[in-house]
């Protein structure tokens, strides 16, 4: 679907311009303390599953967030400020960063009424991690004592069982790691370490197409293409009880669909407003429209294992192209205040988060820009491209970026489109790029590590510039051994600042959520994943 | 006629073959890998990737996925897609929606269409006429999203007679809206068509003719003006119906109708080989039918047209 064509009455009733006069951009609650009825359900967009639905295959947003509602693993995040909470898990105890000592609660069942035990855990990620069950998410095993074993990195598994995975009895199990990661419960949070039922081990392609979970929502149907939905589950153990009767995700292929039937009201929450409507939805929406921060960043990397880019002066250079982007204009005026400008690597929110970490090289100043630029023996050919997938909606802003850096330092600066991402990716990985690139990175839980480490630790599996920092290395592997997870933030502070004097990649802006809800629900919040608090939805009575 | 009809069926097969073929050169030879792809903004993990290529038949060579592919068609197994779902299964689901959803568009461009054209061209010049042919130019040079869009926000967000998105394609009433717009640009096209037609053959001899010999004005312009002049119509009619099957990926995006378009849509932004190829083959049949269906009208329409 073309977007940006949408035509739209521009009328604007009286009393929807009261509304946004008393509170819009609010980072969106709504409740106009209406009853609620808990035994109703709300529906939300959706996009058809990808893969079945699995919790260790889940890692596109269609099947993610229904198999996030369906299971519940040991940890999460708070929705309402990203720290972890303890879910199934007691306690996740560690006295040096590298066994992990879980204890469970008593009383979770699975949809299906038996109890989720230690070894309910233990088998579903042993299954998970097996390379001959490929599933996507298997590498977030890695950091598990005996992962490369049902693992290896060519052939088949050599054992299914990974050793730094021990049962002591059905409320006790311990996790080794290969190395000290003190913030490895963070990582529990994840979906892909719910555990399984008994009964999925039998059949684990049915279960794709008809999961049991531990969830706050149990799986009723899936009308493939249409809709999945699911109702509240009696028995649920966890901290967030629902204050609804269910969810019923309603598949769309656009957000210009789904738009329309949130404005007439057959929809009840959607992720995010198609960007035809970002100048209108605040207008059109009033207090039910939403503009809340996620824990993302969009960044322009650098191919610095070209030679182009590698020599020790070229950093300045790439400080100098950061200083030339007008970040505020751009986001204000292409991005239509969808976005924040970033001021560090990591996105706001997330623990860990410290503002200006960029300093002044991610402020707008032409004169410095060139000066930085000459310092470190100019752009080469002085002329760079951008690399970026043509399907995203990214060439408004790359080709802003291109302008911004033209006028302010003479770089001739050309976007360099890919038809889509599948193909970006491709080149990016590739190494088939040139110059710069569009890069970004949401987060997988809201810990500064998590953009660090995983985009810039010399070899780490997403590090797509080849960006390698002795120093940035030693400061990660420090703060991953550190006691307790406040030192680790702090500690991956410091490596962040490494990334101010290398810049691998420029920050340009952190992501928001732009959406809404139909007039049918209230007490509408939305995490920094970008995902409402599910439970917390009232269905008005 | 009977050998008429086997020579055109043989002739099928070579058209059938060469098409998937195409298509499955196409899918499969675009650039960019389906299963890196599945790992998102994530590095893929190598040996899971190549786990999973050689589980789709992605680690042989062109030729090889091809032969394995029509030998399974010919077993009517059409291969499975990435969320594990038979592609036969998704086509029996998408197909009935679309199916309806053409039938709809059709009935449109047969009930509005032709007694456009038919007033337009029995009255040539005027204000009918005119009416008639700047309705028709405005709807062909609307894009059909554009049409679509602003029929959704009249009818459905605006003054709120009909949902937005169709809630249940099952519902005739709801694929009204949609089918119109649908059908909007090639009833454009009928309704100038059969104006054309009509214009031309009022003037033959065949009507003097027949008007002459007295018959009653509903015979001459039933039996024989409209007769000879639908030739052209259902030609266009005819192939429209394979266009309708394939085309509606905007609207079927546009109203959330879960058909053929939406899924082929889908498809092809993941490189889902099966299911494209799949669809793609059943939609080169349905043409193939729809025109040999149009051929053999001709001989019903006029007689003088023989086959041999």
């Amino acid at each position: 679907m073309p977007a940006g064509t949408r035509v739209r009455w521009a009328v604007v009733s009286a009393t929807s311009v009261a509304l946004v006069a008393t509170g819009c951009g609010s980072s969106g609650n709504g409740s106009g303390g209406g009853s609620s009825d808990a035994s109703k359900t709300f529906s939300y967009q959706s996009s058809e599953p990808q893969n079945p639905l699995q919790p260790a295959n889940a890692n596109e947003t269609g099947g993610g967030r229904i198999v996030q509602n369906l299971f519940k693993g040991l940890a999460d995040y708070d929705p309402s400020n990203g720290k972890l909470r303890m879910q199934v898990a007691d306690s996740i105890d560690t006295s040096d960063s590298q066994t992990f000592n879980v204890t469970l609660k008593s009383g979770w069942t699975f949809h299906d009424g038996t109890p989720v035990t230690a070894s309910s855990f233990v088998n579903a990620w042993n299954w998970a991690a097996n390379t001959g069950n490929n599933q996507i998410n298997s590498s977030w095993f890695g950091d598990i004592q005996g992962y490369k074993d049902v693992h290896p990195d060519s052939g088949a598994a050599t054992t299914d069982k990974m050793s730094g995975l021990t049962v002591q009895d059905d409320t006790h199990f311990t996790i080794k790691l290969y190395n000290k990661v003190s913030y490895f419960p963070y990582k529990l949070g994840y979906v892909a370490f719910s555990p399984l039922p008994e009964g999925f081990f039998k059949d684990p392609a049915g279960y794709g197409q008809k999961p049991v979970g531990n969830g706050p929502y149990q799986f009723v149907s899936w009308d493939h293409n249409s809709q999945v939905v699911t109702k509240t589950f009696a028995n649920y153990q966890g901290v967030d009880k629902p204050k609804n009767g269910g969810v019923i995700f309603k598949m769309y292929t656009t957000a210009e669909a789904a738009y329309a039937d949130l404005q007439s009201n057959n929809l009840d929450v959607m992720d995010q407003v198609p960007p035809s409507a970002l100048a209108n939805y605040k207008n059109d929406l009033g207090d039910r429209a939403i503009d809340a921060p996620q824990g993302a960043i969009q960044n322009v990397g650098f191919t610095l294992y070209q030679a182009d880019w590698s020599g020790q002066d070229k950093a300045k250079v790439r400080q100098g192209l950061s200083m030339a982007i007008d970040r505020n204009t751009i986001t204000t005026t292409v991005l239509q205040g969808s976005r924040k400008p970033a001021s560090a690597w990591v996105a706001e929110g997330v623990e860990g988060y410290k503002a200006g970490t960029c300093g002044d090289f991610c402020n707008y100043n032409p004169d410095q820009a060139k000066q930085l630029i000459q310092q470190g023996g100019g752009v080469p050919g002085n002329a760079v491209k951008i690399t970026y997938n043509a399907d995203g909606g990214h060439k408004e802003w790359v080709d802003a970026v291109c302008n911004s850096v033209r006028q302010a330092t003479g770089v001739n600066c050309t976007g360099d489109p890919k038809t889509d991402f599948k193909t970006a990716r491709a080149a990016i990985t590739g190494h088939q790029i040139d110059g710069m690139f569009r890069t970004g990175w949401v987060q997988d839980y809201p810990l500064n590590a998590n953009f660090l480490a995983d985009v810039y630790r010399t070899g780490a599996a997403s590090n797509d510039t080849g960006y390698s920092s002795p120093e940035f290395d030693k400061l990660s592997t420090q703060a991953d051994q550190a006691p307790s997870i406040q030192d680790t933030a702090t500690g991956y502070q410091q490596a962040e600042a490494q990334l101010a004097i290398d810049m691998p990649a420029i920050p340009l802006w952190y992501y928001r959520t732009n959406s809404g809800f139909s007039t049918n629900v209230q007490n509408v919040t939305f995490d920094s994943f970008g995902n409402p608090a599910w439970t917390q939805v009232e269905v008005k009575g | 006629m009977g050998h008429y009809v086997l020579r055109r069926v043989l002739q099928m097969i070579p058209v059938f073959f060469g098409a998937t073929l195409l298509i499955f050169l196409m899918v499969y030879t675009l650039p960019g890998d389906p299963i890196a792809a599945m790992f998102g903004d994530k590095a893929a993990d190598p040996a899971t990737v190549a786990n999973l290529r050689h589980k789709y038949y992605l680690d042989q060579p062109l030729w090889k996925q091809y032969l394995h592919y029509m030998g399974n068609i010919f077993q009517l197994d059409f291969g499975t897609s990435f969320t594990g779902r038979p592609v036969s299964e998704i086509m029996a689901d998408a197909f009935p929606v679309t199916i309806r959803l053409a039938l709809v568009a059709f009935f449109f461009e047969i009930f509005i269409g032709l007694p456009l054209g038919l007033i337009a061209g029995l009255k040539r010049g005027s204000i009918a006429d005119t009416l008639v042919l700047v309705l028709t130019l405005v709807v062909i040079s609307i894009p059909v999203f554009v049409l679509g869009n602003l029929a959704q926000t009249i009818f459905a967000i605006n003054l709120g007679w009909v949902t937005a998105t169709v809630q249940d394609s099952t519902d005739i009433t709801q694929l009204i809206l949609p089918g119109l717009v649908l059908a909007s640009l090639s009833l454009a096209y009928v309704a100038r068509l059969t104006r054309t037609s009509i214009g031309e053959n009022l003037r033959a001899d065949y009507m003097r003719t027949a008007t002459a010999k007295g018959l009653p004005r509903r015979t001459v312009i039933g039996r024989h003006l409209l007769r000879n002049s639908l030739i052209p119509v259902v030609t266009f009619l005819g192939t429209d119906l394979g266009a309708l099957m394939g085309g509606a990926i905007v609207t079927e995006g546009i109203f959330n109708i879960a058909g053929v378009g939406n899924v082929l849509y889908k498809a092809i932004n993941q490189k889902e080989g099966p299911t494209v190829v799949g669809i793609v083959t059943v939609l080169v049949i349905v043409y193939l039918v729809a025109s040999l269906v149009v051929d053999l009208l001709y001989a019903v329409l006029d007689p003088r047209i023989r086959y041999a």
